[in-house]
């Protein structure tokens, strides 16, 4: 009896660490990052990278919860982030004359993006009660085609009378002064920008605040045993549906809020931008980061988004370069015989360090 | 009468569809895992076509076979190369390998051949037929043919030869089947070949119809297909068939009748719909003959 406690306790020790390791990273990044910043040895590529790899980190916290946590793959994350960004710039755009302060309007823009992609991802989960594994990818990746081809073809003007929308064209007539907020295959023009990098820091602790707090208690221990054995856990009493749906609707909010950044981030945003593609690289944030491992999920999506810009030099051979990286990694952390043969290479070389040293 | 005309189209696109299709749902039921690299194999039997027909003008069939023998072999080496290491790992890990595989072709074939498209010169004669008011290229038919005697050959590939059987075990059980004596690597190497081989028949139809060829052309017609074979019950053959052409129909309807913005939408949608009426698509566990 003794000896389960201590494993217990030591396991939730190494849990809490997890847990306090990731703050700290997120934490010290940024400190270091303000302190590069205040003295301008960031270049300007990397500056203007800081608001996306924050969006794209969040995302993927929100993927993991889906795809770690919970066990349902997705293949539609870039959808939510799609309709959070553009209801974003819609709500921002309307804003702009009654909001004028940029925080504000930011956060509030963020809110109505994370709310409207959490409504989808309701509509969404309920194929997810129904379906299971690959049936379940096939609905996530047909919503984030759908979210595609419905923003390229969504025309949403604002003037002096309220708001136009059509799905042809943009036939309507704006009275003089108004303005067009999302123009079809153009998407949204002329957003104000809005986001910065600070915001973005914040949006990643409360993602981890959020999903830590969902993980460590009674739904998220109910999630992972829905993971592990549906019918055990259906058998004691835990609502299989219910739970699948909580993690995939925050998922979906949290993927809606780094949109709503990302889409003020800049003064134009095509759909095209979300499209199964971005869906696919989110998942490769996850799943190179660990399953369920939101401190891993921070630094790959970090380096995986620093690494086409590092191998910049390389120019046409550089996205072939990051395939083979991404093969290659898969290979060796997940074939045992490669896994052995790398631990004792990387073991040699600690040894040959120490005696060195 | 227009209505025939367009159910002809989408018949014939829903034919090239199918073809994709069998190749996803093959693989799919012999080593459990989604291969995404399908499309973009698409995408270079298409590449070697085009150029054993304008750079070594080289008969269209010649070509054809020559595209064919490429796409076979590429679909083999990868599977050696980057999925058979896997074999014990999660179907995650497969996943993103495959993904990586599929980012590896693409940039690939933008280093070698350029990311323009090229024009796929027309091989297949432009004429058309008419039946009573409609008229139906001949390519069409011809895309339609091709998929039924496909069809035809795989169903009796499949049931009635050593090799069929030996898919049709591993299939079921891969423990039992080895036990069995089967080579299970080597059915796996055989499913491999047989669907690289009709992506190859797949990417010339697809270029003759939509006669351009680019570095990433085989993503969305691969997607679809995948789409298809959900649809139809991943994993069944009957079933990867009837979705393609199902699918073809639906999205030429929707062009048709709905908008041709929205199409892509429209096809979503009704999968969407589909799948909740029928959860485990048209023909999933129905079906005995998963391979």
């Amino acid at each position: 009896m003794n000896k389960i406690s201590s494993i217990l306790s030591r396991s939730q020790d190494k849990q809490k660490r997890g847990r306090v390791l990731s703050f700290a990273i997120v934490i010290i990044a940024y400190i270091i990052i303000e302190i590069m910043l205040k003295t301008g040895s960031l270049s300007s590529l990397f500056s203007s990278l800081l608001v996306p790899v924050t969006c794209y980190v969040v995302a993927a916290i929100g993927l993991n919860l889906n795809v770690g946590i919970s066990g349902e793959l997705n293949l539609g994350q870039a959808g939510f982030m799609s309709v959070g960004a553009f209801c974003a710039v819609c709500v921002s755009g309307i804003l702009a004359g009654t909001v004028t302060a940029g925080i504000p309007r930011l956060i509030i823009s963020m809110i109505c993006g994370a709310a409207l992609a959490a409504f989808f991802g309701f509509l969404i989960g309920i194929p997810v009660l129904k379906l299971q594994g690959d049936y379940l990818a096939i609905v996530t990746l047909a919503f984030g085609q759908i979210i595609k081809s419905v923003f390229m073809n969504a025309y949403i003007g604002i003037d002096s009378e309220g708001l136009h929308y059509s799905f042809v064209d943009s036939s309507f007539k704006l009275q003089p002064g108004g303005k067009m907020l999302l123009n079809g295959p153009m998407g949204a023009t002329g957003t104000a920008k809005i986001a910065n990098f600070t915001v973005g820091i914040v949006l990643i602790i409360i993602a981890l605040l959020i999903v830590y707090n969902l993980m460590f208690s009674r739904s998220g221990r109910a999630i992972m045993a829905a993971r592990d054995n549906r019918i055990a856990a259906e058998s004691v009493g835990i609502p299989i549906s219910r739970t699948k749906m909580l993690a995939f609707v925050v998922s979906a909010a949290l993927a809606g809020a780094a949109g709503a950044l990302y889409g003020l981030n800049y003064s134009t945003l095509v759909p095209n931008k979300f499209d199964f593609n971005t869906s696919i690289l989110i998942l490769v944030y996850v799943v190179l980061g660990g399953l369920g491992n939101m401190t891993g999920t921070i630094i790959s999506t970090v380096i995986l988004i620093l690494l086409p810009e590092l191998l910049r030099s390389l120019q046409d051979y550089r996205m072939l370069i990051y395939a083979v990286v991404l093969i290659l990694i898969m290979l060796v952390t997940n074939n045992e015989q490669l896994k052995s043969k790398w631990k004792s290479l990387t073991g040699r070389k600690a040894k040959g360090g120490a005696s060195n040293g | 009468m227009q209505f025939l005309s367009y159910l002809i189209n989408g018949l014939g696109l829903g034919s090239v569809y199918a073809i994709i299709a069998l190749g996803y749902t093959m693989v799919y039921g012999i080593a459990k895992m989604l291969n995404f690299a399908h499309g973009d194999i698409i995408m270079v039997g298409a590449y070697i076509a085009f150029f054993a027909i304008t750079k070594f003008s080289l008969p269209f069939p010649a070509a054809l076979m020559a595209a064919i023998l490429v796409c076979t072999v590429l679909g083999v080496v990868i599977e050696r190369l980057a999925y058979k290491p896997l074999r014990q790992a999660t179907s995650l890990a497969v996943l993103i390998t495959a993904i990586g595989v599929s980012y590896f072709l693409q940039n690939g074939a933008q280093i070698l051949w350029s990311s323009s498209s090229k024009v796929f010169p027309s091989v297949i004669s432009s004429g058309e037929i008419r039946l009573g008011s409609a008229s139906v290229s001949y390519l069409t038919l011809i895309t339609i043919a091709t998929c039924i005697v496909v069809m035809i050959c795989l169903t009796l590939f499949i049931n009635k030869t050593k090799t069929g059987s030996a898919m049709r075990a591993c299939s079921e059980d891969k423990g039992a089947s080895m036990l069995m004596g089967i080579n299970v690597n080597r059915i796996i190497s055989i499913t491999f070949a047989i669907g690289s081989g009709l992506a190859a028949i797949a990417s010339v139809l697809l270029a003759s119809t939509y006669p351009s060829v680019y570095p990433t052309m085989g993503s969305m017609p691969g997607i679809k297909a995948f789409t298809a074979a959900v649809f139809g019950g991943i994993g069944s053959i009957p079933g990867a068939f009837v979705g393609g052409l199902i699918l073809g129909i639906i999205e030429i309807f929707a062009k048709a009748y709905i908008s041709t913005q929205l199409s892509d939408a429209i096809v979503f949608a009704v999968l969407i719909v589909i799948l909740l009426i029928k959860p485990t698509g048209l023909l999933g566990k129905k079906i005995n003959v998963k391979v």
